[in-house]
């Protein structure tokens, strides 16, 4: 049903994906048969610093959310030791649902590749941070590692290489705000997952127990193992401007086909992905597209006039939004929006992780209200409350977002609030003035699983 | 109860494989979970004592993280995805559901201590929604018909193969790339030869604490990537087991 990979006439070659489909893809023998550390033998073959540059000349954004250059994060490593990798697999970014899938379904590549950048930047340990709550992807992951190691390709002198480096699994416990780099990293120490106050601002300069380390996103390294055997340059032929290569779009919401998409970077419209047959299939029972949001829950939402759009981190941040973790979110007409932008308020709010008061208190604020108008109870000075408490979080309610809080957490919340505000007003308005929701409740015998 | 002595040993080896102590914190505390379905006071001074820090800066960081319960919980733990887009495709009509036939609101657990249940965050399946997860196992594109299914099920401890008790996360231990010093992570000798004799000619990958194969194909359960389902799915329990 979902998690279709079916080639359609708009995807490119398929670099992170390709094994998905195959038979018990998370064993080593299913990965030596399909070309399975291959690169890391090429990689080995080239000193580190051409690996490096390889990296570099890919021009490969992180597929996590911010879309920091990759190659130019390993460049920024203080000179110490020792180097830490840590990999962040603790995706929580609501409607995200491909590193998930990535880790379940190759867990060898993700090995893979986490080794090849251990070897460019000269980490010993890695660490790959697997969130709690996805306790298969940790098994395979566990499983695939134990092969690895028997099989020469983590450990001690890698495939003969004299190269060494050690990977761990490191479970999370189900905290979202783990997936901000230095939560993470404090949580990777044993503490509570606080973002760190910055400067320093990259872990590059102070990370994991205050050495220099690398944190860079499950997708990410996924791409590794086919740039070291298919060179940078068919990597950055593919994709246009400075995103290259392919993206996994994790497609949700009221589509026919809800799954993960891997597309040519930049070469797909959001049209394309929502309407196009071997991908999204169009919106459910044929009805008009109210809304969607284009990279996550922390992303302002876009309407049907952007659907003409490519998907590339630059076009849609220069139309006022962000690709961030490559998370689609499809509403069709009968969407309740002010329900909607209220269930992303009560994520956020649930999330905080209390150390910044606009935060903190906002995301409680924000919530309450936004729950108030969609029980009916709402008022219409509500509206200007919303944006005002908005403002307080993110100065000028702007995007991209002032930021008054340690992490972006905090400024993520008044995205939904604002986009919802602003293009559907009237809708907040009916709230107000009937007494109660004018849309049905969302219906289970609308979902793909009566299908 | 505190942690049991194969459960001391697993802590050290986990302890090992970090250069600093306290990074362990976080896995100890889920095997403490995995032996006692929640951090038992006594647990938690064990742990506070193995790590050297004391049970407040334990229980500290312990309390920040939803998975971790600090109180008893059911058998199974239901954890029902209500964010937006298991939301869109009708996740409170199915919560509803679920708290009728269990007689329990979020939070809840049964009067007989067979089912707690939480409603949760983005998990992390959206193309399968609406999705829940049982004790951390993925069920995907749920309807009311198939959640009084699923329930029946697992209260005949039908899917007990692929949803294991609540707590127990990984199945699979790490078998190799001990640092030197540590011990050896080794099935008990017993065990040896039934492991030997599972995984025929490939090193034992995927072996659990008691050095039994785990099975990490699917049969019940939703995996991420449909397509990796195990194609020759074990016969089920009802089959084989009575």
């Amino acid at each position: 049903m979902s998690a279709v990979e079916t080639p359609g006439p708009k995807q490119g070659p398929k670099i992170v994906t390709s094994r998905f489909g195959l038979r018990e893809s998370w064993t080593l023998a299913s990965y030596l048969d399909n070309g399975g550390y291959e690169g890391l033998r090429r990689a080995l073959a080239m000193t580190p610093e051409e690996v490096h540059q390889a990296a570099l000349a890919s021009s490969i954004l992180g597929r996590g959310g911010a879309g920091f250059d990759a190659g130019r994060k390993w460049g920024m490593l203080r000179k110490a030791e020792p180097v830490y990798l840590v990999v962040n697999g603790d995706e929580s970014e609501p409607a995200t649902f491909k590193d998930h899938a990535l880790v379940e379904g190759d867990p060898h590549q993700l090995i893979e590749g986490s080794v090849i950048c251990a070897y460019a930047i000269g980490a010993a340990q890695v660490f790959i941070f697997v969130r709690g709550e996805m306790a298969l992807a940790q098994e395979r992951l566990q499983a695939a590692l134990n092969e690895a190691y028997e099989h020469g390709a983590v450990g001690a002198n890698i495939l003969g290489s004299g190269f060494s480096v050690d990977i761990v699994v490191h479970p999370g416990a189900g905290a979202y705000i783990c997936g901000e780099e230095t939560a993470l990293l404090e949580s990777l120490e044993g503490k509570r997952g606080f973002p760190r106050i910055k400067p320093p601002y990259y872990p590059a300069a102070i990370g994991l127990y205050g050495a220099p380390t690398v944190v860079n996103n499950v997708e990410t390294l996924s791409n590794l193992p086919w740039v070291m055997c298919n060179g940078s340059d068919a990597f950055s032929a593919l994709g246009d401007g400075r995103s290259r290569g392919t993206k996994i779009l994790a497609l949700s919401g009221h589509v026919r086909r809800p799954g993960n998409y891997e597309i040519e970077f930049a070469k797909v419209s959001f049209r394309e992905l929502i309407y196009d047959p071997a991908l999204g299939g169009g919106v459910r029972h044929d009805r008009d597209l109210k809304a969607f949001i284009p990279g996550g829950v922390s992303a302002p939402w876009f309407g049907p006039q952007h659907l003409d759009l490519s998907l590339s981190n630059e076009v849609i941040a220069q139309a006022g939004s962000m690709a961030g973790s490559g998370a689609v979110t499809v509403m069709d007409e009968t969407t309740c929006v002010v329900r909607a932008v209220w269930r992303i308020t009560r994520f956020f709010h649930r999330e905080s992780c209390g150390q910044c008061t606009p935060c903190r208190e906002g995301s409680g604020w924000v919530e309450k209200v936004m729950r108030r108008i969609e029980d009916g109870e709402g008022r219409e000075a509500d509206l200007e409350l919303l944006m005002d408490i908005c403002d307080n979080i993110v100065p000028g309610v702007s995007w991209p977002p002032a930021q008054t809080t340690i992490c972006v957490l905090g400024p993520s919340i008044p995205s939904s609030v604002a986009s919802g505000i602003r293009t559907f007003r009237d809708e907040f308005l009916e709230h107000i003035r009937l007494g109660h929701c004018p849309f049905p409740p969302d219906r289970l015998r609308e979902s793909p699983a009566y299908a | 109860m505190g942690l049991s002595q194969d459960n001391l040993v697993r802590a050290r080896r986990l302890i090992a494989l970090y250069p600093h102590k306290r990074s362990a914190l976080i896995p100890v505390l889920h095997l403490l979970q995995e032996q006692e379905g929640y951090l038992s006071p006594d647990g938690i001074e064990d742990v506070a004592a193995l790590l050297e820090l004391t049970p407040a800066e334990v229980r500290g960081t312990a309390s920040f993280y939803d998975m971790f319960h600090l109180e008893p919980v059911g058998r199974y733990l239901v954890a029902v995805c209500t964010n937006i887009a298991c939301m869109l495709q009708g996740a409170y009509e199915l919560l509803d559901h679920i708290e009728e036939s269990l007689g329990v609101h979020p939070g809840g657990t049964t009067a007989d201590g067979t089912f707690t249940l939480e409603d949760a965050e983005c998990l992390a399946l959206c193309g399968n929604a609406p999705c829940v997860t049982v004790n951390w196992r993925f069920f995907g594109n749920m309807t009311p018909e198939s959640w009084d299914a699923l329930a029946e099920d697992l209260r005949a401890g039908r899917l007990d193969a692929e949803v294991p008790p609540h707590g127990t996360l990984s199945r699979v231990q790490r078998s190799v790339g001990l640092p030197a010093g540590a011990p050896e992570a080794r099935p008990p000798s017993k065990q040896r030869r039934a492991v030997k004799k599972a995984v025929t000619n490939s090193p034992p990958a995927a072996i659990d604490a008691a050095g039994q194969p785990v099975a990490l194909g699917t049969s019940r359960t939703t995996p991420a990537v449909a397509s990796t389902l195990l194609i020759d799915a074990p016969p089920a329990p009802e089959e084989n087991g009575r």
